[in-house]
């Protein structure tokens, strides 16, 4: 058995989102980099217990530059084999995709998770991308994936409830809360991580499809009207006459 | 040239969402000199299906197919495709909810189109191709320039409600070119809490924290719920906790929700949390803490005892709504 995690660099949750250069830059000074949280607390680890309860290779793939070894390190400590870095920039989903695809393709996964979105760009778009390239069957947004054989079953999210489906491996799944339980790492799989292989690859050749042309912050809330908890009518009111939501 | 949207149901009734992505895709027509076309796949009467019209479509194409009562990626990847081919669509669009986020990506790589996952504006075809989307969980937005000669977007739900117009739309019966070996995902068993508003699609939303101390009090928030025609959701620690269902539970890790409406009581508001609701248009924090964050991110707030509050405010809203 052969899995793919896929894992993004995403600034911490709680980074202080600001732009430089004319808002077209993230401003990265003073922010913390982090393994995109899906995709390390969901995807990596489902992949690592799949490891133990029923034996995988598991490798990990980020596209980005050098600046991602540290979060692959990571990834690795935590029980990944092998990991694979495309040496590219790109924030264009469809060009990440082509090069996990394509990487994919060579090495013959049973199984690719990602993260159900990234953090930063909320895209929710590699998955369904990687799948289609590859033409494999998608299941997005999972709680829960459970293997028999070469059948998986699998929790989906849908609006209001979930969905219970069954697939055949190969699959390409996106992953959410629910699917397994975060890990820390220990100084053992710290060390080992030193070790293990990190291969530096070059892109293929893909389009760009799309590109950031600015970032913007939201306007500044007018800040909060503070109402008496002795005079809740007046809530009512303002919610009808001021906010026009009631 | 066409804009084709992919209007999707659920129990033969189409979504509100994708009432908004039809009503969102006709504008987009507007702007661009051309038409729009809703695609439904699975069952849906003939006074849903023209019912679109009411929303800005002025064709509607429907594949009936008994297979596609649920969501498959791959084959429905196939019959939008197929579908935008025939109605040369020029810009593909699918509401940015559960089955927006199956499936547009797998549309976008198969047409080789860039794709805006989560726009919140129309596209501004002054310089480009530019459409705005939320970034940063919520707590930023980016100009994304589409460069590709197709492209797709999904829009996030609640960004722009949908109001029902008067125009007419033809129903064209869609009989798209699949067989069984395309369904490559066996749906086993659905389960969806029936009678509740989807959180993703309510207008107003009652939610709860640890502040409400325990599962036994949750009476008091559907009380306020059932008064403002609202759902109910709970904070992180309360859906761990088992105190509400999972499929409740808002925020970074749960669902992100774009109410008009979120009252937040006895939630201290944590990023996490904030993520899942930054995008409501009015927010009430009602708190006993009042160095609670929540309340920078408030628009009103009450510090108060929740257990004294709620019920008042309960009454206050029947009491308005009596008079309304």
């Amino acid at each position: 058995m052969k899995i793919l995690v896929c894992i993004s660099k995403t600034p911490d949750t709680t980074a202080k989102i600001a732009f430089t250069d004319n808002n077209t830059k993230f401003n990265e000074a003073g922010v913390q980099f982090i393994i995109n949280p899906y995709d390390e607390w969901y995807a990596l680890v489902r992949a690592l217990e799949l490891k133990e309860t029923v034996g995988a290779d598991v490798h990990l793939i980020t596209v980005g530059g050098a600046d991602c070894e540290p979060i692959i390190r990571k990834a690795l400590a935590l029980g990944g084999d092998e990991a694979f870095r495309i040496n590219a920039d790109s924030a264009d989903s469809y060009y990440i995709a082509a090069q996990i695809a394509a990487h994919a393709k060579e090495k013959q996964y049973d199984i690719i998770f990602t993260g159900k979105e990234t953090i930063d760009y909320n895209g929710s778009g590699i998955g369904g991308m990687v799948a289609e390239l590859l033409d494999l069957p998608y299941v997005s947004i999972a709680a829960k994936f459970d293997l028999n054989g070469t059948k998986a079953t699998i929790n989906r999210e849908i609006e209001g409830g979930e969905e219970i489906c069954e697939v055949s491996l190969p699959v390409v799944v996106s992953c959410q809360k629910g699917m397994a339980e975060a890990r820390i790492p220990n100084m053992r799989g710290i060390m080992a991580a030193r070790t293990k292989p990190l291969a530096v690859v070059e892109p293929v050749a893909a389009d760009t499809l799309t590109s950031v042309v600015s970032f913007e912050l939201p306007p500044a809330k007018a800040g909060v009207k503070m109402i008496s908890p002795d005079n809740v009518a007046e809530l009512v009111k303002l919610l009808h006459e001021e906010a026009k939501v009631i | 040239m066409s804009i084709l949207i992919f209007a999707d149901q659920t129990q033969g009734k189409i979504k509100k969402a994708a009432l908004e992505a039809v009503q969102y895709g006709s504008k987009i027509a507007a702007q661009l000199g051309t038409t729009a076309t809703a695609l439904v796949l699975g069952p849906a009467d003939d006074t849903e299906l023209a019912a679109l019209g009411n929303y800005g479509a002025t064709k509607v194409l429907h594949a009936a197919d008994a297979r596609l009562h649920e969501v498959e990626s791959t084959v429905y990847t196939k019959i939008i495709t197929e579908a935008a081919a025939k109605e040369n669509a020029i810009v593909v669009i699918f509401p940015h909810n559960f089955d927006g986020k199956a499936i547009a990506p797998r549309v976008a790589a198969r047409l080789k189109a860039g794709l805006v996952a989560g726009a919140v504006s129309y596209p501004d075809t002054s310089n480009g191709f530019v459409v705005k989307k939320s970034v940063f969980s919520g707590k930023a937005f980016a100009n994304i320039n589409i460069v590709s000669e197709k492209k797709v977007i999904s829009l996030i739900p609640n960004t722009y409600p949908a109001v029902a117009g008067s125009g007419t739309a033809t129903v064209e019966a869609f009989a798209p070119a699949i067989n069984d070996a395309d369904f490559k995902v066996k749906v086993v068993k659905v389960e969806t809490v029936s009678g509740d508003i989807p959180l993703t699609e309510a207008e107003i939303i009652v939610s709860g924290g640890r502040g409400m101390k325990g599962p036994e009090n949750w009476g008091m928030l559907e009380d306020l719920a059932k008064a403002l025609g609202a759902a109910t959701a709970s904070s992180r620690p309360v859906a761990d906790s088992g105190w509400r269902p999972h499929h409740e539970h808002v925020g970074q890790t749960g669902l992100t929700v774009r109410p008009n409406l979120y009252i937040a009581i006895g939630i201290s508001g944590a990023i996490q949390h904030l993520a899942g609701v930054n995008g409501s248009k009015v927010i009430v924090v009602v708190n006993k803490d009042p160095e609670a964050p929540f309340f920078k991110a408030a628009d009103y707030g009450i510090v108060g005892d929740a257990f004294e509050v709620v019920p008042k405010l309960t009454e206050a809203v029947k009491a308005f709504k009596g008079k309304g």
